[in-house]
């Protein structure tokens, strides 16, 4: 743009101005239709939901379904929610974050094994990263009800070697819902991790090692920083939609694992729609929050 | 302290391939030694090993009295100035080129830092990213990397390739008399061989993983040992002929029927058939016949086939009689005769510019690499 504003004025006055207008005007309108059906998307699937959500949230508590709701702006629903629910939302964060952690120290070094290690098995080992979405994310959790049945092997192992006493057990416990919600978001962790690493110049760590990097120090100041994009899309990824869980929950914790998904699905269930709203939008609220503090210590504003 | 750095027997190979091979190389402390050869030869090999990122596959590679051969990188006083420069693209200018010296444990090298950006004449860039660089600047902040951590190795693996004419032979002097001042070894990897001449005291002419020959460049270039150092290293002309008598001091040498002398001292062989060598500026030309001088070798009864003007020198060819094209650099100082196409002229040179090569050799071994 700027070398054709130092350009030499032309000979004729006139023409060129009409040539850069209209070009301008071209240009311009591309760039509006190419918006149009991801703002056409956005408005119908994200915007219209979320304002009747949000509506919805404030209508009057004393309707139901069946004799409908008026709009009151009762704002107390959502005093109501938190007071309500507040350990829910509570131990939804601190899952999402264990789970989140555990993909990290899972994802990470699987990550860099695919990026630099595997050779002719990389795209195999992405595949296989890649394959449990092939199944519905419901059958899978299911199947770890099996794993980590009573009177399966891991079990049985487990107390076998003391790890668990004579009559311990997994399922029905938060390390099953952690687990649970560990395997099925690891690949969002994995994924946006090996494209950082993939990227990432081994001759960069070859010059740290030259500078009197030690393999950790070399880690720590030029691996992880230049991961750093893929870790925070990574986190992001897991940990968001792990906090809104509720089916690890359902199908492997116990009343006293519940998380706000399982409360919010429930409440929907039974017909309470603005307090359900109310909750879903203090949630969502909440993750917003936590999520622009993570992205500023992290370092990272260009992701927003 | 002697500390020199010392190659012996050193191999690498990459599966059935043979990058470098059975390598001896001693690296005087203090020296500016240069490692002159052609692409895909070895050189970057060489100083991986050196450096400690490629593992010799045998032999050992000391530093005095230290064997150095498994050492790892980071424990090595040596400093890289990477072909790729190999900048980290997430620090500052600043912070890529005082990196070595934190990870050595130094605090405060703010100072220190600022003095190496204005030496490769980059102050006020400090700040910025390697992105926000040209190729030559970037290539200087590599530069300032290692230079700064002052090892008593550095490995130059062509640092100026990236610079315009001017900065390259600014750099050079640079180069050259920062590493006369601390007393540093450099190790200068580079395709230039008038780079390689002018700022080593050691040239090393590197051919297919083996050194061809070591020495002054001076050296190098009035006697080379092999056909391959005569033509990679300025041009040659070399031509057929036999070793028919000799004493201690001179050889006869018979060429095309033409007797020829040369001294023992540039022969690498003293009987049989010789490759008789000269270098082109040695070599003046006269009208055929011409009573010129009393230059020892005369070569008789040539016809320029080429001419070309240079400014400070006229090249020609000259075709012999046996049918070998001949080339010749005169300076054009004006006080000599200039030549046309197809006049017949004598060529003469002394005696003692002759050098003589194994006839075994491939006569035109590296020559279509020159000027590369
Ligand atoms: N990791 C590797 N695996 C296989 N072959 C390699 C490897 N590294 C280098 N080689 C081969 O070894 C030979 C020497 O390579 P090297 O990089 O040392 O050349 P060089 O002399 O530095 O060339 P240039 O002047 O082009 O930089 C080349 O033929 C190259 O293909
Ligand atoms: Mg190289």
């Amino acid at each position: 743009m700027s070398a054709a504003t130092q350009l030499p004025p032309a000979p004729v006055a006139a023409a060129p101005a009409a040539d850069v207008g209209e070009g301008a005007g071209r240009r311009g309108w591309t760039g509006y239709l190419l918006l149009l059906p991801g703002a056409l998307w956005l408005t119908l699937f994200f915007i219209v939901p979320t304002v009747s959500l949000v509506s919805t949230s404030l209508y009057d508590p004393s309707g139901s379904l069946a004799t409908g709701y008026s709009m009151t702006g009762h704002w107390q629903n959502y005093t109501q929610a938190i007071s309500d629910y507040s350990p829910q939302i509570l131990r939804s964060f601190v899952y999402a974050l264990i789970a989140t952690v555990a993909c990290v120290l899972l994802g990470f070094p699987l990550a860099y094994a695919i990026a630099f290690k595997a050779g002719r098995w990389k795209n195999l080992m992405l595949v296989a990263v890649v394959a449990p979405f092939f199944t519905s994310f419901l059958v899978r959790t299911l199947a770890w009800q099996y794993i980590l049945g009573d009177n399966e092997a891991l079990v049985s192992l487990l107390r076998k070697v003391h790890v668990l006493g004579a009559d311990g057990y997994l399922l029905d416990t938060p390390f099953a819902v952690v687990t649970g919600l560990t395997y099925n978001f690891l690949p969002f962790m994995v994924l946006p991790l090996y494209a950082s690493l993939e990227k990432l110049d081994p001759r960069l760590l070859e010059a740290g090692a030259d500078l009197y990097a030690s393999p950790v120090a070399v880690f720590r100041r030029v691996t992880l920083p230049l991961a750093m994009p893929g870790l925070v899309a990574g986190t992001l990824l897991t940990f968001i939609p792990a906090s809104g869980d509720f089916i690890n929950s359902e199908l492997l914790g116990n009343p006293r694992t519940r998380m706000v998904g399982n409360e919010i699905q429930d409440l929907f269930a039974a017909g309470d729609y603005p307090t359900a709203s109310s909750l879903s939008i203090t949630l969502m609220a909440a993750i917003v929050v936590l999520v622009l503090l993570y992205v500023r210590r992290a370092g990272t504003e260009e992701l927003l | 302290m002697s500390d020199d750095l010392t190659l012996t027997s050193v191999t690498k190979t990459f599966g059935s391939f043979t990058a470098v091979d059975d390598l001896d190389l001693t690296v005087p402390q203090g020296s500016f030694f240069a490692l002159l050869g052609p692409s895909g030869c070895g050189k970057t090999t060489t100083l991986r090993m050196v450096a400690g990122l490629e593992e010799p596959s045998a032999g050992t590679i000391t530093l005095g009295e230290r064997d150095i051969t498994r050492l790892k990188p980071y424990r090595r006083p040596v400093n890289t100035v990477f072909q790729s420069y190999a900048l980290f693209p997430h620090l500052t200018i600043e912070q890529n080129v005082a990196f070595g010296l934190h990870r050595q444990g130094r605090k405060k090298v703010d100072a220190e830092v600022a003095r190496m950006l204005e030496l490769v004449e980059l102050g006020g860039m400090g700040g910025r990213r390697p992105a926000q660089l040209s190729g030559g600047q970037q290539q200087r902040v590599a530069l300032a990397r290692a230079l700064i951590n002052e090892p008593d190795v550095l490995l130059l693996d062509e640092p100026l390739g990236a610079l315009d004419l001017k900065l390259r032979r600014q750099m050079q002097i640079e180069l050259k008399r920062i590493q006369v001042e601390v007393g540093l070894t450099f190790v200068h990897v580079t395709h230039d061989q008038e780079e390689a001449m002018t700022m080593a005291d050691t040239v090393a002419v590197m051919n297919q993983g083996r050194i061809e020959q070591m020495g002054a460049p001076e050296d190098l270039y009035e006697a080379p040992a092999t056909t391959f150092v005569a033509n990679f290293l300025g041009q040659s002309n070399l031509v057929p002929g036999k070793v028919v008598r000799g004493d201690a001091e001179v050889l006869e040498l018979d060429v095309e029927g033409t007797r020829l002398t040369a001294d023992v001292a540039r022969a690498r062989v003293r009987d049989g058939a010789v490759w008789v060598g000269v270098r082109p500026e040695k070599v003046y030309l006269s009208h055929a016949g011409e009573e010129a001088g009393d230059d020892d070798n005369r070569l008789h009864d040539g016809i320029v086939s080429d001419v070309s003007f240079v400014g400070v020198s006229t090249q020609y060819l000259v075709r012999m009689p046996w049918g070998q094209e001949l080339t010749v650099f005169e300076q054009n100082t004006g006080s000599r005769d200039r030549f046309r196409p197809d006049d017949k002229v004598d060529l003469h040179w002394r005696a003692d510019h002759t050098f003589l090569l194994d006839a075994s050799q491939d006569a035109t071994a590296g020559v279509d690499r020159v000027g590369e």
